[in-house]
C-alpha cells in the first residue's frame, strides 16, 4: 500500500541543502512524483520556512553554513511538539558514527548521496505512513481525554446525588470513630449509621462487590431503607430482611454485599450483631481487655431469595465503656512489598498488644500503614470503631418542630395482635407512626416509642410468654432467654396483647393514655411496690424508667392489664416535655 | 491466570480448572468455560487445587456460574481449596449454596 497515493491533499516537503546543484536535483525528483516543495539554503532558512509553511516532511542536509543540519533538526523537532513531521537527512558522509549522529539528532531516517529516486520515493512513502500512524494515536489520545473529562463530570452530579442519599446519618457521633478509603469517585464501601425513635444506635458497614459506579447504585437503596426504616422504629432484622428483598430484585447475579449491622441498645446494655460476609467483627471488652470475635455465618446481602432470608443477630450483653469494630476485607488483605497480605493475626495483635483502650483505633491505623508498602489501596477498606456509650440519645432522635398552631385532637386507637402476627410481626412502627399523626406528639416520639415498646415486649416476653427477666442476669442466662423466647414465640396458640391508645385534648396540650392488655396469666402486683426505683424484680430494669416518663402507671385485673398516662403541653410553639 | 474446562467422558460433568489469582480478570475466561460447552452438564466441578487467591468478584462468578447451572437446582462442586480460598468462601458463607470440598 502507497501513503502516498492515499492522502487527497498535496504533501509539502521542505528541502534544505546548501549546494543549489544538489538542491535542485532533489526538488526535480521530489515534484515529479507530484509532491509541492519549499527549498531553503541553510538551516536558519529551514527553520524559518519550517515556522512559515509547516511542512509535512522535511528534507535536511546535514551539513550546511550559518546553521547545520543537526541544530536545525532539533528546532524543528521542537517546534512541531506532538505533530510528528519526518526529518530525513541528506547526507554523504557514509561511516557509522554520522550516521548515528543523524539519528541522535532527532532525525527520522537518512539518505545517502547520490540520490536514487526508487529509494527516496520509499522512504517518503514509509514516512508519511510513519505521521498518519502518528496523528490517528494523536487524534484518538485527544478523544479518549475528551471521554475521561466528562465521564469524570458526570460522575462527580452523580456523586452529589448519591451523597445526598447515601449520607453518613450520625456517623460523626462523638463514640464514632472510622476510616473509608475510596478507591475511586465512588466508594465501594459504605457506611451508614442512624438513631432509632427510641435513641438506640443502628450502624451498618456494607462492602459490595466491585468499585466505584456500580457499587455506588447498589449502595443508595439500601441508605434509603437503612434510613427510612431506622427512623420509624424497625427492627434490626426487618432493615436486613428488606435491603436484602430490594438487592435480590434489583441487582444482576453476581454482585451482591457483604455486611455486618450492629444494633446498640443503651437501655438494656445489649449490642445485637448480625455479619453476612464481612470479617469478624470485635467486641473488646474494656474492663478485661477480652475479645469477642464475632464470625460471619451468613450469606452476603443481596443473593438469597426473600423466603430463604433468614435473620437471627446474635444478642450480646455489654457494659457502658465496650468498644465494637467492623472492618472490611480490604484492611486484611492489604498486601506489603513482598506481596504478603496484612491478615487477621496482626489485626488481633493489636488488641492484645494494647495498653490504653482510647488508643486502639489509632494503634490499628499506624499498624496498618506500617505494613503497607505504598500508598497506593489494593481494595475499597475501611474500619470503624463504636464505643458503646449513650451520646444525647433522646435530643438527636427528637426533632424540634416548631407547631404552626396549637391543636389537639380527640381519638381511640384499638389494636390487638394474635398468636401468628405475634410471632413475626413489630407493631411499634404502625403506633409510633399513628402517634406522630398527632401534631403535639411528633416530636415526643422518641419518648413514646421507648414506652410502647416497654410495654409491649413486658407483655410479650413476661406476659404471654412467661420469661423471667431474672434469666438475663447471667451472661449465660442471657443466651438462654433469647433462644427460650424463640422457642416459645414458635409454639403459641390462642395468645394475644390488645393496645389501646387514647388520647383527650387539655388546655394547651393533651393527654394519652396507653393500655395493654396481654393473655398471660397475670402476676400478683399488690406485693410489689411499683414506685420502686430499682433495677430488680418482676418487671426488670423496664419499670424505673416508664415512671420516669408517665404520669401514672397502674396494673389492672390478675396483672395481666397495664395502663400508663403521658402528659404533654405546647411551650412557646415550641413542642416540649410536660410537667 | 489461566482457565480450563473439561467435558467428563459420559460428558455430563463440567470440570473448570483455573490456575493463579481468581480475580476480575478472569471475568471473561470463566464464563466462557461454562456457556461455551456444547454437552448438556448436570453437574459441574470447579477445581482451585492451582487458585492462589480469590477476591469478591470471583464470588460473584461463582453466583453467575450457579445461575446458569440452574440456581437453587444447580450442582456445583468446589474441590481442592488451599486454606486462603477456603478462609474467604467460608467468610461468605458459601457453604451455603456450593458443595465445597
Amino acid at each position: 500500500m502507497d501513503g502516498l497515493e492515499e492522502r487527497p491533499a498535496k504533501l509539502n516537503i521542505l528541502i534544505a541543502d546548501d549546494n543549489p546543484t544538489d538542491r535542485m536535483i532533489l526538488s526535480r525528483i521530489v515534484q515529479s512524483e507530484g509532491l509541492s516543495v519549499i527549498e531553503a539554503a541553510n538551516g536558519l532558512e529551514a527553520v524559518e520556512a519550517f515556522k512559515k509553511h509547516r511542512p509535512d516532511l522535511v528534507l535536511l542536509d546535514a551539513l550546511m553554513p550559518e546553521m547545520d543540519g543537526f541544530d536545525a533538526a532539533k528546532h524543528i523537532k521542537q517546534l512541531s511538539a506532538d505533530d510528528l513531521v519526518p526529518v530525513i537527512f541528506l547526507t554523504s558522509l557514509t561511516d557509522a558514527d554520522s550516521l548515528a549522529r543523524c539519528l541522535n539528532a532527532g532525525g527520522d531516517d537518512f539518505l545517502t548521496k547520490p540520490y536514487n529516486r526508487i529509494v527516496l520515493k520509499a522512504k517518503i512513502a514509509a514516512m508519511t505512513r510513519l505521521r498518519n500512524l502518528n496523528k490517528t494515536v494523536l487524534a484518538q489520545r485527544d478523544r479518549i481525554s475528551g471521554y475521561n473529562k466528562h465521564l469524570l463530570r458526570e460522575q462527580e452530579v452523580a456523586k452529589c446525588v448519591f451523597d445526598n442519599i447515601a449520607h453518613p446519618g450520625c456517623v460523626d457521633a462523638p463514640n464514632i470513630t472510622y476510616i473509608l478509603s475510596p478507591m475511586a469517585v465512588f466508594n465501594g464501601d459504605l457506611l451508614l449509621a442512624a438513631r432509632s425513635p427510641s435513641g438506640n444506635l443502628l450502624v451498618f458497614l456494607g462492602d459490595f462487590t466491585g468499585h466505584g459506579l456500580p457499587a455506588a447504585i447498589g449502595a443508595m437503596p439500601v441508605a434509603e431503607i437503612f434510613y427510612g426504616m431506622s427512623l420509624k422504629g424497625f427492627a434490626m432484622s426487618e432493615i436486613l430482611k428488606e435491603i436484602n428483598r430490594k438487592l435480590v430484585q434489583i441487582l444482576p447475579a453476581g454482585v451482591f454485599c457483604c455486611g455486618c449491622m450492629a444494633h446498640f441498645d443503651y437501655r438494656k446494655n445489649v449490642i445485637s450483631v448480625w455479619n453476612g460476609g464481612l470479617p469478624d467483627a470485635i467486641l473488646y471488652r474494656s474492663d478485661s481487655g477480652e475479645v469477642e470475635q464475632l464470625p460471619s455465618f451468613n450469606l452476603p446481602l443481596g443473593i438469597l431469595k426473600p423466603d430463604q432470608f433468614k435473620v437471627a443477630p446474635k444478642e450480646l450483653e455489654c457494659a457502658e465503656g465496650d468498644q465494637f469494630y467492623m472492618c472490611s476485607d480490604g484492611i486484611l488483605e492489604e498486601e506489603n512489598i513482598e506481596g504478603e497480605m496484612y491478615g487477621e493475626q496482626r489485626f488481633l495483635d493489636v488488641f492484645k498488644n494494647n495498653t490504653d483502650p482510647s488508643l486502639i483505633f489509632s494503634e490499628q491505623k499506624s499498624a496498618l500503614d506500617a505494613f503497607r508498602s505504598t500508598d497506593d489501596q489494593g481494595d475499597d477498606h475501611s474500619l470503624v470503631e463504636i464505643i458503646f456509650r449513650q451520646e444525647d440519645a433522646h435530643e438527636t432522635a427528637q426533632t424540634s418542630v416548631i407547631a404552626t398552631e396549637s391543636i389537639s385532637r380527640d381519638w381511640r386507637f384499638s389494636y390487638e395482635l394474635r398468636s401468628e402476627t405475634l410471632r413475626s410481626f413489630n407493631p411499634l412502627p404502625l403506633l409510633t407512626h399513628i402517634i406522630r399523626e398527632e401534631p403535639g406528639l411528633s416530636a415526643k416520639s422518641g419518648e413514646l416509642y421507648t414506652i410502647l415498646a416497654e410495654l409491649y415486649y413486658n407483655a410479650l416476653d413476661h406476659g404471654v410468654l412467661g420469661l423471667n427477666s431474672q434469666m438475663k442476669a447471667s451472661s449465660d442466662g442471657f443466651a438462654e432467654y433469647y433462644r427460650l423466647k424463640e422457642k416459645r414465640l414458635l409454639s403459641l396458640d390462642g395468645a394475644s396483647v390488645a393496645i389501646t391508645l387514647d388520647h383527650i385534648p387539655k388546655d394547651n396540650g393533651g393527654r394519652l393514655t396507653i393500655q395493654v392488655e396481654d393473655s398471660g396469666k397475670g402476676f400478683n402486683y399488690k406485693n410489689i411496690d411499683v414506685g420502686l426505683e430499682s433495677n430488680s424484680g418482676y418487671s426488670g430494669r423496664g419499670i424505673p424508667l416508664l415512671h420516669k416518663l408517665c404520669e401514672r402507671l397502674q396494673y389492672h385485673g390478675k396483672g395481666n392489664v397495664v395502663s400508663v398516662d403521658y402528659l404533654w403541653e405546647y411551650t412557646n410553639k415550641l413542642l416540649t416535655k410536660a410537667g | 491466570m489461566t482457565i480450563w474446562a473439561s467435558q467428563s467422558e459420559a460428558g455430563d460433568a463440567l470440570t473448570i480448572k483455573v490456575q493463579g489469582r481468581f480475580d476480575f480478570s478472569a471475568h471473561q475466561e470463566f464464563r466462557d468455560a461454562y456457556e461455551k460447552s456444547q454437552e448438556p452438564t448436570q453437574q459441574y466441578i470447579v477445581d482451585l487445587k492451582d487458585t492462589t487467591y480469590l477476591d469478591s468478584s470471583a464470588l460473584g462468578m461463582l453466583l453467575l456460574l450457579r445461575d446458569h447451572a440452574g440456581g437453587d437446582t444447580a450442582s456445583i462442586d468446589i474441590v481442592n481449596c488451599n486454606s486462603d480460598v477456603k478462609k474467604i468462601l467460608t467468610i461468605s458463607n458459601f457453604e451455603q449454596l456450593f458443595a465445597i470440598k
